[in-house]
């Protein structure tokens, strides 16, 4: 460990050195640094869900040990839970069909109590995917470190949190102790500069970010995202750039606070409060990049180059604007990569030349994650409403991100939007993302879907995936194939 | 966690690129509250589709160290594929790279993740095919019986705590009364953090 004199003299100089975003939020929550660079990093959020947690708390239990702050800790199910009716006619509990699920969902139920953690069950209004409910409910904040046993926990860094993946054992370390082993992670710069064309998400250029960076083109860095695209944002869009860094190798990725983030903060049930609020902004004003502080790392997007996106290979980096067509292998220079890409072909059963707006899809999944917040249903319902599915798609759900996203879409009534045009509303999950409760795409046949992953059985086994915004999943159950939204959206001449 | 030094035996050749962790264990096998068994489901999509893949074939069963392609490990973080791979009896993989929160489910787990250059992975996916390795965690040395003799990197505390078999979590308990210093510190600056879902009470 570091003489306390020299850490002092450390802090010293830590204060006057230009820091990134990233840099700062680490340095806060440095409890050690060791002589070989691992830090102790305290955690300030820990979201659980059935998955990855029972083999966590198993372990716990048969070593003896606690949980070291329960009130640090907020646990729900989401991934297994099925997405249809949870209460029977008599207000009662609907037991889960499937055996494992239901003993993995029982576990977490029985885990959070018997370990002091708060739980909020299936049927609470509050219950939803773990990366909707921490920025909903407040408990994600600016400035924390927040992990999860489940990749996607860069999403709250759209709040101005370091947040990432970890894995059960990390998930017993941070029950146990609330801290993590960790070393820095590199810097790395994603500036969009322009602003993005009509029409365009932040899944479109996410997406597209992805396509450049490439899969591992982020691996052991952290992602800043600046620039005015991401200025001008809402929190919720946000959240869906941060959601896919681990889709470009990086385990967090993060959006600077400012007054758009402390208004959708203000309020929330977990967030701070009465004068303790404007301490918290005061110290959230603090967090941003210092004007000279240097990246390792630098990739500039032109906005304007960003089409609506969507993917026809296996990786989420096979992306193309809509307006393009499948690739051929040939055209890629790394021989690894040709191979790779004739495999995604033939289990996406494309050919290259075609175009992406002539492939139909059977199937339509809104949700995730990724794109299940009120914005994304709104502008899927923008899409829907007053149409009709095409008949070629047989299966075409939406589902919220949490019971309180579903309740606000009933009060503006996009549900009625989605059942009118043919569509089914479902409860909040993880759903059909990731093949492992009911919901899952048949072998063979294609999905538009909203989530963040198109890899091989990613939807259910043989299933083939093209990632697309909710607006464009929208526009593809119009027409029964990939379409650009903007074609039914814009105004007639 | 067991120690670990050496690790030798035939190494499976899988030099396929981006090898996610939904192909090393589908979701569906996530399902268990153990960490037992799942070598069951472990690329299962691959042992569906390919008669003559390497984890069916009897020459490779219950091989040490699997070779593959550059980020292996990418996706979901689900730690299952760490179990899934040590209950198939792989204790190394070698690749040009892993994806992060890949390589730290493995350490955890006692399963060394060896990064070599494409050209060296390249050489061993070839020797793999007749022939054992051999991975010497204290030299940092993996060698073939061709008197190929490669050396790799190893962040020292993972190295240490392998070669060790520590538990980390005991091992961070030990900091305790440091731990505590920061929540105190914590606690008098920022009281707003700190009440986390007691806030709303």
């Amino acid at each position: 460990m570091l003489g306390s004199k020299r850490y002092a003299r450390y802090l010293r100089g830590m204060a006057s050195k230009p820091r990134t975003l990233y840099e700062k939020i680490f340095d806060a929550h440095v409890i050690e640094r060791r002589d070989d660079g691992t830090c102790l990093i305290f955690i300030d959020r820990h979201l659980v869900h059935e998955v990855t947690s029972p083999q966590a708390f198993e372990a716990l239990r048969m070593k003896g040990r606690t949980v070291r702050h329960p009130e640090l800790t907020l646990a729900v199910p989401d991934h297994n839970l099925p997405t249809t009716a949870r209460l029977d006619a008599d207000g009662k509990r609907i037991p889960i069909a499937d055996k494992e699920s239901r003993d993995q969902l029982a576990a977490l139920e029985r885990n959070a109590p018997e370990f002091g953690v708060r739980y909020f069950n299936e049927t609470s209004a509050q219950q939803g995917i773990v990366h909707v409910v921490g920025p909903e409910q407040g408990f994600s904040l600016p400035g924390t470190t927040i992990v999860c046993g489940d990749s996607h926990t860069a999403c709250h860094g759209g709040l101005g949190a370091w947040a990432f993946g970890i894995g059960t054992s990390e998930v017993e370390h941070v029950l146990a102790t609330q801290t993590l082993l960790l070393r820095p992670s590199k810097t790395m710069e994603v500036r969009v500069d322009g602003e993005l064309g009509l029409g365009i998400t932040a899944k479109d250029l996410i997406m597209h970010i992805i396509g450049v960076v490439g899969t591992a083109g982020g691996t052991g860095h952290v992602i800043e995202y600046r620039g005015k695209a991401f200025e001008d944002m809402s929190v919720e869009s946000r959240l869906t750039v941060c959601n896919m860094s681990i889709e470009a190798g990086a385990r967090g990725g993060l959006i600077a606070p400012d007054e758009t983030t402390f208004a959708y903060i203000k309020g929330r049930p977990l967030a701070p409060q009465a004068e303790e609020w404007d301490d918290a902004v005061a110290y959230w004003k603090t967090l941003y990049t210092d004007p000279d502080a240097k990246f390792d790392r630098s990739v500039v997007i032109n906005a304007a180059d960003v089409e609506p996106s969507v993917t026809w290979g296996t990786s989420p980096e096979d992306v193309v604007p809509i307006g393009g067509t499948v690739p051929a292998p040939e055209s890629y220079d790394d021989p690894s990569k040709q191979d790779a890409a004739r495999a995604s072909l033939e289990y996406m059963g494309l050919t290259p030349g075609t175009r992406m707006q002539d492939v139909e899809v059977q199937n339509i999944f809104i949700g995730s994650c990724t794109n299940s917040r009120i914005e994304d249903l709104r502008a899927a319902a923008e899409v829907l409403r007053g149409r009709r599915k095409a008949d070629n798609v047989k299966w075409a759900i939406v589902v919220p991100g949490s019971g309180l996203v579903k309740m606000q879409a009933e009060a503006e009534g996009l549900d009625k939007v989605f059942t009118d045009a043919g569509l089914e509303w479902r409860e909040p999950g993880c759903s059909a993302c990731l093949g492992m409760n009911p919901d899952k795409v048949p072998s063979g046949e294609r999905s538009a879907s909203t989530s963040n992953r198109n890899f091989v059985g990613r939807q259910g086994p043989g299933a083939r995936t093209h990632l697309v915004s909710p607006a464009m999943a929208a526009a593809a159950a119009v027409t029964g194939r990939l379409t650009d939204v903007r074609e039914l959206t814009r105004e007639p001449a | 966690m067991e120690k670990v030094q050496t690790v030798e035996g035939r190494a499976i050749p899988f030099g396929r690129k981006n090898v996610d962790t939904d192909l090393i264990i589908p979701a569906r096998w996530l399902k268990t509250t153990s960490r037992e068994g799942l070598g069951a489901g472990a690329f299962e999509s691959v042992r569906a589709n390919d008669p003559d893949n390497v984890f069916d074939s009897e020459e490779f069963s219950g091989a040490p160290i699997l070779v593959a392609g550059d980020n292996f490990g990418c996706g979901s973080s689900r730690e299952h594929a760490a179990w899934a791979m040590l209950d198939l009896g792989i204790r190394a993989v070698i690749a040009p790279s892993f994806s992060d929160i890949f390589a730290g489910n493995a350490f955890k787990n006692g399963i060394l993740t060896v990064a070599l250059p494409q050209a060296q992975v390249d050489r061993l996916l070839e020797v793999a095919k007749t022939d054992p390795i051999t991975i010497d965690l204290d030299a940092q040395t993996v060698t073939t019986p061709f008197q190929d003799r490669f050396t790799f990197e190893i962040d020292p505390f993972r190295k240490h705590c392998l070669i060790e078999g520590l538990d980390e979590v005991g091992l961070t308990l030990t900091r305790d009364d440091a731990i505590s210093r920061y929540e105190n510190r914590l606690s008098a600056d920022k009281p707003w953090l700190v009440r986390g879902t007691a806030a709303a009470a």
